[in-house]
């Protein structure tokens, strides 16, 4: 059950429509930042399937230009 | 329980992400962010300063069913203001790696054994007594670190040096910070900086000497960028020897041959004077000149001995020295054109900007680290840019305590918790606080950290107590200490977290507190002492260092000195401790005070902190009645000294033909044995690389990711080529991070030092390449 936070850096001028991506997918909440370009992205996933899905999705972005790990978490790594 | 935990989590990992946001994007908001204000009902947060590195961030721990599972920036400490790096976000997730060492481990028939540690303590006060009484005081030592707590480092020297009597101390601060230490003292007459990180609030040029802010101090670094954001005439030098984060970020960048920072650093004086940017005054009236020996050695030999000899020279004789330092003729030895040159002078000479010169590893870690530190004061000496807010030379430390414990302390073995051990009457104060006879305390020093390491393998030392640190990765010339420890005789207790290359070489493992397991103090760049409360439990039978000491202390019959329980041990070593430091020059706060604040600046005089030392608007222990008091040296002065460019100790030839520099990258904390277990840490930079120019990566025919041979005179290592990454190396130069105790990069460095701080110069040496 992980959950992650990232960075996301959108495409020149393309912060609105990396959020409106980010917001459209499952298990993602999005925190904008009001004054410059980007965006904290926090993923909150049930299991590894969607975990993997949900790269996908992100890699597929055309929106979004980068994406930096700032935190990770996840159950299995701490029992 | 379960739904508030995981949206405590989410909190976390929000807050981590804008906190990253916040280093990279000075003034970064995020309005919509709903700040938890206090907590979701199942956690409590504690302070304390950031385990890492030597900013000192002052941190908020949370804390749920015992187990701390977050960490904040603490707004209530100036030095981070709420802000934090990566590492000190994922810290404690440190503190739960799957193989935290928790049990005691004695070598029985070759084999490691796991066993009670009071068994294990009584194995370790038994051998010390038996090697002592065998071969001597000196053949016993102790060797810590700038990570030990201030209790640590004290506990370690009150019973080595005023109990056993021997003066084998040492910390690994000494391969950091020793020759920041004795360029304080050549200059100064007294160690640590004058100012302090609000001086980057004033600041209008910054220059970075052979210091990668941007990854080592990252804090502090966007404190400077949101300075220059905020404020129109901001300027950002790097001044380095390769291609950074730092210079990125820098509004120039000037790269410099390495070691030749010496040269360039009397060139900007040659041109200060040239161009009459002195500032008489203050010269006049608050500086004296100096000279020292020259070719001065490099330590590569056993028993190497060097004392330096201080001759008054005046001002005449120092200019003259500086005519071999025209900026056309160190262009030629530097590689910086003379119109960089001049122009950083013009930088320091114009009377209307206030400087601050930041250094860390590439000026300490130096054969001439001690000349370095000295002439960067120099410049700011001859400019009267000093000890004033945003005027600054600033020596940054790598450490969270490498200041509080090792150079506050005195856990080096010349030094004393007040003063140093050649002295009677410092040898007397601290006999006295001790409560040991003062002929107990060896007025000669022993072994400074390479010599000590040396003795081991020749076999003068053969008991070494490590803690909290990890020299089986971190010395210079790494196999021939290895290999000292491995041999026959020598008996190695090492106290630590996690196993590590340190513990492979141990005959007992003590399983060490870490950080918030235990109470302590740590002591920041800034003299800034940073109190921490026990918050959550040490598992197993992990003890603190200090407990560990006192355990031993006390089966060797000390028990008079270390008379304290585990319910106040910290708080009464604290105050006397303190005893030592009573005056304005450093008065430390007390021990409810430290608990009460986020971290309180020494000289601590009537409840008010020290912020510009030797200047008399801030500093109680100014007397002269002038606008500066240089109280550190007998004439009240500080000193200007003519130091020489002389070559490194080895530089690339026709066999040799590349420098090598190591050093860190951001995500990992020196070997990487707590920061390779944070997942998020370790996946980010799982392992280390050599960085390679285009151009000879090109011409060796290597790209991203395939195996470089890197072989010195000492030793060879095989690791992935990184090109282009976050660091660009000039052509002839590689660069590599030691954090990966899988390629072993000081098997292949030098064990060449400053023979004056016997600092250790990890930034240069001969190596060749081959494609693997
Ligand atoms: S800058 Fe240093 S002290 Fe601050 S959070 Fe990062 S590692 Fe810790």
């Amino acid at each position: 059950m992980p959950i992650f936070s990232y960075l996301a850096m959108p495409k020149s001028g393309a912060k609105e429509v990396l959020c409106a991506d980010l917001a459209a997918l499952s298990n993602c909440e999005v925190i904008p930042s009001d004054n410059q370009e980007v965006v904290v992205l926090v993923t909150d996933t049930p299991d590894e399937t969607t975990e993997d899905k949900l790269q996908k999705s992100l890699n597929n972005l055309q929106s979004l230009q980068s994406l930096s790990l700032a935190f990770g978490y996840d159950d299995q790594e701490k029992q | 329980m379960k739904l508030n935990r995981r949206r405590f989590l989410k909190y976390a990992a929000a807050s981590s992400a804008v906190a990253t946001a916040g280093a990279l994007f000075p003034g970064v908001s995020f309005g919509n962010w709903q700040n938890l204000t206090n907590n979701s009902g199942i956690i409590s947060w504690q302070k304390a300063p950031c385990r890492f590195c030597g900013t000192g961030c002052g941190v908020l721990v949370g804390v749920s069913d015992g187990r701390a599972v977050a960490v904040k920036g603490d707004p209530n400490c100036s030095v981070n203001k709420g802000l934090c790096c990566m590492k000190g976000y994922h810290s404690v997730q440190m503190l739960y790696g799957k193989d935290r060492i928790t049990t005691a481990k004695v070598r029985k028939n070759g084999e490691m054994v796991e066993v009670p540690i009071k068994e294990a303590l009584d194995l370790v006060a038994e051998k010390l007594q038996e090697t002592k009484d065998k071969h001597g005081k000196d053949s016993v030592a102790i060797y810590g670190s700038g990570q030990w707590t201030i209790p640590d480092g004290y506990v370690a020297s009150k019973l080595f040096k005023g109990c056993l009597g021997t003066n084998n101390v040492e910390a690994n601060a000494r391969l950091c910070m020793a020759s920041a230490v004795t360029g304080f003292m050549t200059s100064f007459g007294i160690d640590e900086p004058m100012g302090c990180y609000e001086d980057m609030d004033h600041a209008n040029v910054f220059i970075t000497w052979g210091n990668n802010m941007a990854e080592m101090h990252p804090v502090l670094f966007s404190r400077m960028l949101a300075n220059r954001k905020r404020r129109t005439n901001v300027t950002v030098i790097d001044f380095a020897t390769r291609s950074t984060r730092t210079s990125q970020a820098a509004d120039k960048s000037i790269l410099f041959r390495p070691q030749t920072d010496l040269a360039v650093a009397n060139a900007i004086c040659y041109e200060i004077i040239k161009n009459d940017w002195v500032n008489w005054n203050f010269v006049n009236e608050h500086v004296s000149f100096h000279k020292g020996k020259t070719n001065i050695g490099y330590g590569t030999e056993d028993h190497f001995a060097f004392k330096d000899k201080a001759e008054s020279i005046n001002f005449e004789e120092y200019k003259l020295f500086l005519e071999d330092y025209t900026p056309e003729k160190v262009e030629k030895i530097s590689g910086v054109s003379a119109r960089d040159i001049k122009y950083m002078a013009a930088l320091y000479g114009d009377p209307s900007l206030k400087v601050t010169s930041f250094w860390c590893m590439g000026m300490n870690q130096h054969t001439r680290g001690t000349w370095i530190n000295n002439l960067v004061y120099n410049i700011h000496l001859l400019v009267g840019k000093i000890s004033t807010p945003g005027n600054s030379p600033f020596s940054l430390t790598g450490q969270p305590s490498a200041c509080g414990t090792v150079r506050e302390v005195g856990t080096l073995t010349h030094k004393l918790p007040h003063g140093v051990v050649m002295k009677e009457h410092h040898r007397e104060m601290a006999a006295e606080i001790w409560d040991v006879p003062v002929s107990n305390i060896d007025p000669k020093p022993t072994y400074h950290t390479v010599e000590m390491f040396r003795a081991l393998d020749r076999g003068d030392i053969k008991f070494i107590w490590i803690q909290v640190t990890n020299p089986m990765v971190t010395m210079p010339n790494l196999r021939r200490y290895r290999d000292g420890a491995l041999k026959d005789g020598r008996f190695v207790v090492v106290s630590d977290v996690y196993p590590t290359p340190t513990t492979d070489v141990a005959d007992v493992i003590l399983p060490a507190a870490l950080w918030v397991e235990q109470e302590g103090m740590f002591g920041n760049s800034e003299r800034r002492t940073q109190h921490f409360a026990e918050i959550v439990k040490p598992p197993g039978e992990a003890m603190s260092d200090t407990w560990q000491i006192i355990e031993v202390a006390k089966r060797l019959g000390f028990e008079k000195q270390f008379p304290w329980t585990q319910d106040d041990y910290i708080g009464k070593i604290w105050e006397e401790y303190r005893k030592f430091h009573a005056g304005p020059k450093h008065e430390m706060a007390s021990y409810k005070v430290l608990k009460e604040r986020s971290g309180v600046q020494w000289p601590f005089v009537n409840g008010k902190e020290t912020r510009w030392r030797f200047n008399p608007k801030y500093d109680p222990a100014c007397t002269n009645g002038k606008e500066f008091d240089f109280y550190g040296k007998k004439d009240n002065r500080a000193w200007i000294w003519a130091r020489p460019y002389e070559p490194a100790a080895e530089s690339p030839d026709s066999e040799y033909n590349f420098w090598l520099n190591t050093g860190r990258v951001i995500e990992h904390w020196h070997t990487g044995s707590m920061t390779r277990r944070i997942p998020v840490l370790h996946n980010a930079v799982p392992s280390s690389y050599v960085e390679l120019n285009p151009e000879d990566a090109a011409e060796l025919g290597v790209v991203n990711g395939e195996m470089v041979k890197i072989i010195s005179r000492r030793g060879e290592v095989t690791m992935p080529a990184q090109i282009k990454g976050r660091g660009v190396p000039p052509r002839g130069m590689v660069f590599v991070p030691f954090f990966d105790e899988s390629y072993l990069i000081n098997e292949v460095t030098l064990d060449a030092f400053c023979p004056i701080s016997k600092q250790a110069d990890y930034k240069k040496c001969a190596v060749r390449l081959e494609k693997a």
